[in-house]
């Protein structure tokens, strides 16, 4: 069967010669609203996965797939099933994927610290954690989630990720759990 | 060229549907086509700066397209859709004041396909517009490789970074080595327009904000500091549509590029906002911060 974008080409030669139990495979989805979806479930059924930026050829906008470990694949899948979640295609990961930014900036404004993961800024209250702002991104779901999220704290608030659609939903997540890190709860401690 | 401008972009409700119209700022608030539009950050944010900028400039309001989309993309798929269909429309129309001499992109799904259907219809104009683009639509546009098509670019630090990631198809996945708190805002400028992920102008906002002209810095402005400004969603915003009503005023682009940079810093000094003012509590403040940038 020929999958789209590109997918199940041969993988590169220099990846011959690995462990294929530790083999990596993607999955692409038809939208980035249920790659957000796929992660979550392979998650909580104890698989190791990450987004990733799809390779060149794959491209198609605001998207991304799950990377996943190859071997299980058909575990995966059931799932994703039971998810109501059915991959557009599946394939060895190949040269050209992209990592997801791992860099956060805080800026302390005293009464409030700002968090930046790529493109996303979000501001806190540092002694009520009431998000008082949300900056930055691009997707139309950004002002949704802003809507949802400000004036609420970081334990009220919805994760970006539970309504979130788009990649910059997913650096605002990011940007989200680092605040939750720099400032737990009561009963939490610092990490 | 006397057409209308045009700005595109959408409002976070699935349910608003797809507005196209005239807008108008009072103290009522913000209407486009009558519809009332909270102004709350995003694309609205930024066209209430564009109509009290332009009634201080004593420019017409512009025109907008606005679709209700809270993150699925099918209202910025209406919209783009809408918008190629009224620009091939106006290509084959005789009267040539229907066209928009203008056009400012904003909070889009970075839909690829979309973005060049509009591309390829605003150029096919009779008379090209001034392309500006922000927000989503700046990524698409920066992902299609037509990035020097358009005439400017808005970016913040983390959006500049993305730019000059050649390999980078969103903000979301730039390359840590452009990211990091290192990074040079005028080498980063140069390598976007050396990769081609840049427009012609860069309007690049941070700690100061710089005005480029195909990878070269032809301006910088410095001041006043207000760095809760950074923090509050919808100052960009603010800044794009300044930009755009100086331009729909007539003002050289690297010219309104420098005077809106300026105008939004005096907005911040005016307003003295803190990292939790809500974008809405700066625009009453952007006439006068207008008057005194213009002055300067």
């Amino acid at each position: 069967m020929r999958l789209p974008f590109g997918l199940g080409r041969k993988a590169p030669a220099e990846t011959s010669g690995h462990d294929p139990a530790s083999a990596r495979g993607v999955m692409a989805f038809a939208h980035t609203a249920e790659v957000i979806r796929a992660e979550a479930a392979l998650k909580a059924a104890g698989f190791a996965v990450r987004v990733m930026g799809p390779p060149p050829d794959m491209r198609t906008g605001c998207d991304m797939v799950v990377e996943f470990e190859l071997m299980r694949e058909p575990v995966a899948r059931r799932v994703l099933e039971a998810a109501g979640l059915a991959p557009l295609a599946a394939a060895p990961v190949r040269a050209g994927m992209l990592e997801p930014v791992s860099l956060f900036q805080s800026v302390d404004f005293g009464q409030w610290l700002m968090v930046r993961a790529a493109n996303m800024k979000l501001t806190v209250d540092k002694a009520s954690r009431v998000i008082v702002n949300i900056s930055g991104g691009g997707c139309p779901d950004v002002p949704a989630l802003a809507e949802l999220m400000v004036g609420r704290t970081l334990d009220e608030a919805p994760a970006p990720l539970e309504r979130g659609q788009t990649l910059c939903s997913y650096a605002l997540e990011l940007a989200f759990r680092e605040a939750q890190r720099q400032l737990p709860g009561p009963g939490g401690a610092a990490l | 060229m006397s057409g209308p401008w045009l700005i595109i972009g959408t409002v976070p409700d699935d349910g608003f549907g797809l507005v196209r119209g005239a807008c108008a700022l009072d103290a009522a608030g913000l209407a486009v086509d009558d519809v009332f539009v909270p102004v709350r950050r995003g694309t609205p944010a930024l066209l209430a700066a564009t109509c009290a900028a332009c009634a201080a400039l004593g420019a017409p309001a512009p025109q907008a397209l606005l679709a209700g989309d809270a993150g699925r993309g099918a209202g910025s798929a209406e919209a783009y859709r809408l918008l190629a269909a009224e620009l091939a429309d106006a290509a084959k129309g005789a009267d040539e004041n229907a066209a928009p001499r203008g056009l400012t992109f904003h909070y889009l799904f970075p839909d690829l396909a979309g973005h060049d259907r509009v591309l390829l219809a605003a150029l096919a104009l009779p008379q090209r517009p001034l392309l500006v683009a922000d927000a989503g639509f700046m990524y698409a546009a920066k992902m299609s490789g037509q990035a020097r098509e358009y005439d400017l670019f808005t970016p913040d630090a983390g959006e500049l970074a993305f730019l000059a990631d050649e390999l980078a198809p969103h903000p979301f996945y730039t390359r840590g080595f452009l990211t990091g708190t290192g990074q040079d805002a005028a080498q980063l400028a140069r390598r976007a327009w050396d990769t081609g992920g840049a427009a012609q102008h860069l309007l690049v906002k941070g700690r100061s904000d710089l005005v480029v002209l195909r990878g070269a810095v032809l301006a910088q402005v410095e001041g006043p500091q207000t760095p809760a400004m950074e923090a509050i969603g919808g100052t960009g915003d603010t800044l794009t549509g300044m930009v755009t009503a100086l331009l729909m005023a007539g003002r050289p682009l690297p010219q309104a590029c420098a005077q809106a940079a300026r105008a939004n810093r005096l907005l911040g000094q005016l307003a003295q906002p803190t990292p939790a003012t809500p974008v809405g509590a700066l625009v009453p403040h952007i006439p006068e911060a207008l008057r005194l940038a213009l002055a300067q």
